[in-house]
């Protein structure tokens, strides 16, 4: 340790290395505690029993990494003390301020490039594929942004409307046989219909406790898919879901007899990779669906008064909106598209289990809400992109994945509690743009 | 003498053991700015949160009689008494919505009316209807009253970035673009400078006379409540002690004994419960 | 009837744990009313270091069982303090004053971090522990059915009611449980007249993970399974005692917590075992609807 010479520089430069180190010792001294136990020491199963193995390293690395970041933080901490928290948030503010400014160029590039990437990766299943995932994930984080970043209202369940809506569409499919195009509103009114049955009673509740009855009931819907086995097949799942046609083109390379399918009506050679693409220009044209009704409901009362709810309801009350039916509306429009994305996620993958719809699913899609700012949809996007694509890109990584979404979602909240890219831009102006001039600088 | 607008009768708060109102009865006429003031824990904002649906009241009925319409407030839900029976108010810890413009504030006010422009949404969203129209005209009386209170310039400015004097004439604009028949202010005068404090007489006022509603307000200064209100009433310790003309109110031994504070030492915590 | 009797004092015994847990729901909702989301996990974190001490114990040859179990408890009791501290340091303080949705995100991301910290650190598989204490009396019996109450669930049930004890007179004697009610009164006011309210935060914290390391132990004990996930269910299910018994009342949290406990004992014993959870979940639901001060809480007044 060069405690004393640190000392002798500390002097000099402004830095107290006496007291970051007291600092960094103490976190030190945390970390050991808490490290010493669960890191130290894994449980391991051993013949007749458990058995324990000491992993001291790895304490040690714990402990060291702790006391040098906190150690370094203290030391950043005393240089850049002017940049105080009102500072950064600005800060940040102006960068989230930029990204929307650009977000028309930035969007349409975005678009462009959506459109493009399975005509450019058309022999590429896997791009593909991973790029409905991730589109997927656009689509239900710009859902659960109408219920969290709009109207303020912490849904930790939305997973469950997702369950709905994908077996929604796999029952009526498999019952019924109605085509994708029938059964995908249907889905999504049905899912609605759930967000409102469950919000009618709760949205009257403090928003802490409606976040818990969501977990609740997210877990409600799991526990009933797991168990109700004449009705969803249990554990077992659905499959054999029906693939979606392109307006009754069917995507098989020997369709029955009287159906035409894609590659025979175009003249084309058949190819698996047809349904994929098309698959994945639904779930882009779904996830656009549900963007643009987000832009233009912003605009119109009801959006200003999901956003007024999620600042003050107390005032929007003394204003005459009635707060139970304005949340009502925003839970159940944000359980309609996670209905349709269910809808889309079951006529994918074909074959659907309770096990696509746990609390994990739910925490993924609040993440990606959270990390690119409430309320912001190129955020969304953004995020969705650097977690869900990222993920994939890393698979051996897996096991990191949620730990580190956990970490994120602490970290921004702590850091920037509305989200990276969170900057708002008013939904009315008065008069011309050139008014706006001053003010919030 | 004008005609009656709220009547409250009998009306008595209680939390738990703690009497914070007990059996007050007034009235406040249209066209009229009637003043309550009190003390400190007297409970002016308990009478308040009464009136406007936020507190049930224990005992007690509180008519606000629209001329054509009359509505009994205990029986009303908070956002009730706004949206049916035309009751504003304003907070005496303010109350915007910050993150949103200060032209939103005052469209957000007027959202009852563009609900139904807007078809419940279902219409609004292909821009069918007249919502386009309503729209336009909610920008028309929200730009009226930004005139009034001197905010034009700063409306595309996010509410919470005002200073305070400004949001106060900000959530008084707000209100008034709920199309009131009576407004409730609590404490607008509080932490205003002299010329500020001088502007709101004059708005309120303008908005007694030129827009001819009632207007009702707590006030803990005599001093600013004297110069502009028609009618009087003291609260003290959740009791009227007086009512009456600012003169009548200003000479009553009670009132007096109540801000002298004679019997200080036996002053109970009452606490603003506020 | 034997049958019945039985049922009640296995949903004691459950409902004893759900209690522990319960109180530091409540603790935490009454100081800074927030949901602590990741107090489940500070529980499972109890049963864990529980575990990991008993083996390290057998290992060097303490084997004298109240020994044992008095060591398990404190290091147990100790190293869930210092993660309930920790994270209300590094995941909720630097929140206070912030918008509000941020410290219930931030305790969904401590939640999820936590498992899967313990997912990544201890493995994924279940973890059995032999049964440590075996044996009971037997109370009743007849046509074959037996009504045994093991010594288990006896020293179960008394050591939470020796814990509720000393714990109410902790609340009501001490300085500590003055600051911590001034706190929950006005945190401001209680600043003011010179109370450290950082610090009182933090020991009702401390105090509540401590608690619920005692659960954790329990539940070890008890069940003889633990795993990384257990703290998910078992929160939802504490937090719903707290919410049944009153949010913010110490004793609702035991009544809520004995309550939730026998319900779902006897719905498992009586209708389904599959949809025990539900019958919890579906509890929450009702109690918040139809009586959201709980059973013995205080109404809320809304500040306007």
């Amino acid at each position: 340790m060069r405690t004393s010479s640190g000392n002798a520089i500390g002097v000099n430069s402004g830095f107290d290395f006496l007291a970051a180190l007291k600092e960094a010792g103490m976190a030190a001294g945390v970390a050991l505690a808490l490290s010493f136990t669960i890191i130290g020491m894994r449980t391991t199963g051993q013949q007749g029993g458990l058995g324990v193995e000491f992993r001291w390293n790895a304490v040690a690395i714990a402990v060291v990494l702790v006391f040098i970041g906190r150690f370094l933080l203290v030391l950043w901490r005393q240089r850049a003390k002017p940049l105080a928290s009102a500072d950064r948030d600005r800060m940040m503010d102006r960068v989230g301020a930029m990204v929307q400014h650009w977000s028309k160029y930035l969007g349409a590039a975005l678009f462009a490039g959506a459109v493009a990437i399975p005509l450019i990766w058309s022999d590429n299943r896997y791009v593909v594929d991973v790029s409905t995932l991730v589109l997927t994930y656009i689509m239900l984080g710009w859902g659960l942004n109408i219920v969290v970043g709009l109207a303020g209202l912490l849904d930790l369940g939305y997973v469950a409307f997702y369950a709905v809506g994908a077996y929604s569409y796999a029952l009526i499919a498999l019952h019924f046989g109605w085509s994708f195009w029938i059964c995908l509103p249907l889905a999504g009114i049905l899912a609605a219909s759930f967000g409102v049955l469950l919000g009618f009673p709760v949205l009257r509740l403090r928003g802490d406790y409606l976040a818990i009855v969501t977990l609740g009931f997210g877990e409600i819907i799991r526990i009933i898919l797991l168990n109700w086995y004449s009705f969803t097949k249990g554990p077992d799942g659905l499959s054999g879901i029906p693939r979606p046609s392109f307006f009754g083109l069917e995507f098989t390379r020997s369709p029955d007899d009287g159906v035409t399918a894609f590659h025979e009506f175009f003249n084309i050679e058949y190819s698996s990779v047809h349904r994929v693409i098309f698959l994945y220009y639904i779930i882009l044209a779904l996830a656009l669906l549900t963007n643009f009704f987000t832009l233009r409901i912003r605009k119109l009362p009801v959006g200003r008064a999901w956003e007024a709810l999620r600042e003050d309801e107390i005032a929007c009350r003394s204003l005459g909106i009635n707060p139970t039916n304005t949340k009502l509306t925003a839970f159940a429009i944000g359980a309609m598209f996670a209905g349709f994305a269910g809808s889309f996620f079951a006529t994918r993958q074909g074959f659907i289990s309770p096990e696509s719809f746990n609390f994990g699913e739910s925490a993924v899609i609040l993440a990606i809400v959270v990390l690119g700012g409430m309320g912001s949809q190129v955020g969304v996007v953004l995020a969705a992109v650097v977690l869900i694509g990222g993920t994939e890109l890393f698979r051996e990584l897996a096991l990191y994945r949620m730990l580190a979404f956990g970490i994120l979602m602490v970290a921004i909240m702590v850091w920037r509690p509305r989200g990276l890219l969170a900057h708002r831009e008013p939904t009315l102006l008065l008069g011309s743009a050139t008014e706006r001039t001053g003010g919030d600088r | 003498m004008n005609r009656p607008l709220l009547t409250v009768e009998h009306l008595t708060m209680r939390f738990g053991g703690l009497t914070a109102i007990d059996d007050v009865s007034f009235t406040a006429r249209d066209r009229e700015i009637t003043a309550i003031i009190g003390p400190n824990g007297a409970g002016k904002t308990t009478v308040f949160n009464c009136m406007t649906g936020f507190y049930k009241p224990t005992v007690g009925r509180l008519t606000l009689d629209r001329g054509d319409r009359k509505f009994l407030l205990e029986r009303l839900d908070d956002y009730q008494v706004a949206q049916r029976a035309h009751v504003g108010r304003t907070f005496q810890n303010i109350r915007l919505f910050p993150g949103m413009s200060v032209l939103e504030n005052l469209i957000v006010a007027q959202h009852n009316r563009l609900m139904h422009a807007s078809g419940f949404t279902v219409l609004g969203l292909f821009g069918f209807g007249g919502y386009v129209a309503a729209e336009r005209a909610a920008i028309d009386k929200a730009r009226y009253w930004l005139d009034r209170v001197n905010l034009t310039e700063r409306a595309d400015v996010n509410a919470g970035a005002l200073p305070y004097g400004a949001q106060r004439r900000l959530e008084i604009a707000r209100a008034m673009c709920t199309d009131p028949v009576l407004l409730c202010l609590d404490e607008p005068a509080a932490g205003l400078n002299p010329r500020e404090s001088h502007e709101l007489n004059e708005l309120l006022r303008f908005v007694r006379d030129e827009h001819k509603i009632g207007l009702l307000l707590i006030e803990h200064d005599m001093s600013v409540v004297m110069g502009i209100s028609d009618h009087i009433i003291v609260l003290d310790y959740g009791r009227k002690i007086s009512d009456g003309s600012p003169a009548e109110v200003r000479s009553d031994p009670a009132v007096i004994r109540a801000y002298l504070g004679e019997d200080e030492d036996e002053a109970k915590s009452a606490g603003d419960r506020a | 009837m034997e049958y019945f009797v039985q049922q009640l004092i296995n949903g004691l015994a459950l409902g004893s744990i759900y209690g522990l847990i319960a109180i530091g729901y409540t603790m935490v909702y009454g100081i800074i009313g927030m949901i602590n989301f990741a107090h489940g996990d500070v529980f499972m974190i109890g049963a864990f270091v529980a575990l990991i001490t008993f083996l390290v114990l057998g290992m060097i040859g303490i084997t004298w069982l109240p020994f044992a179990l008095l060591l398990v408890l404190v290091v147990a009791m100790v190293v869930a303090s210092v993660y309930g501290w920790a994270i209300e340091r590094l995941a909720y303080r630097p929140l206070r004053g912030s918008f509000r949705l941020a410290p219930l995100i931030s305790a969904i991301g401590m939640s999820i971090l936590l498992q899967n910290y313990v997912q990544i650190t201890q493995g994924a598989r279940v973890k059995p522990l032999p049964p440590l204490i075996q044996g009971g009396f037997v109370i009743m019996e007849n046509d074959g059915f037996t009504v045994s109450l093991s010594y288990m669930q006896i020293i179960i049930v008394a050591l939470t009611v020796i814990l509720m004890i000393a714990f109410s007179a902790l609340i009501s004697r001490t300085a500590l449980g003055r600051a911590q009610r001034a706190c929950e009164q006005d945190r401001t006011m209680a600043a003011l007249l010179g109370i450290n309210v950082d610090r009182t935060i933090s020991l009702t914290f401390v105090m509540g993970a401590a608690l619920a390391a005692v659960a954790g132990l329990m539940f070890l004990v008890y069940y003889g399974v633990i795993d990384f996930f257990i703290g998910f269910l078992a929160g939802v299910k504490a937090f719903t005692a707290a919410v049944l018994g009153g949010i913010g009342s110490l004793p609702g949290a035991m009544l809520g917590g004995l309550l939730i406990g026998l319900i779902e004992t006897f719905w498992s014993a009586y209708f389904t075992i599959e949809y025990k959870d539900v019958a919890a979940f579906s509890i929450l639901i009702m109690v918040l609807i139809f009586r959201p001060t709980g059973l013995l809480g205080r109404p809320e007044v809304e500040k306007v």
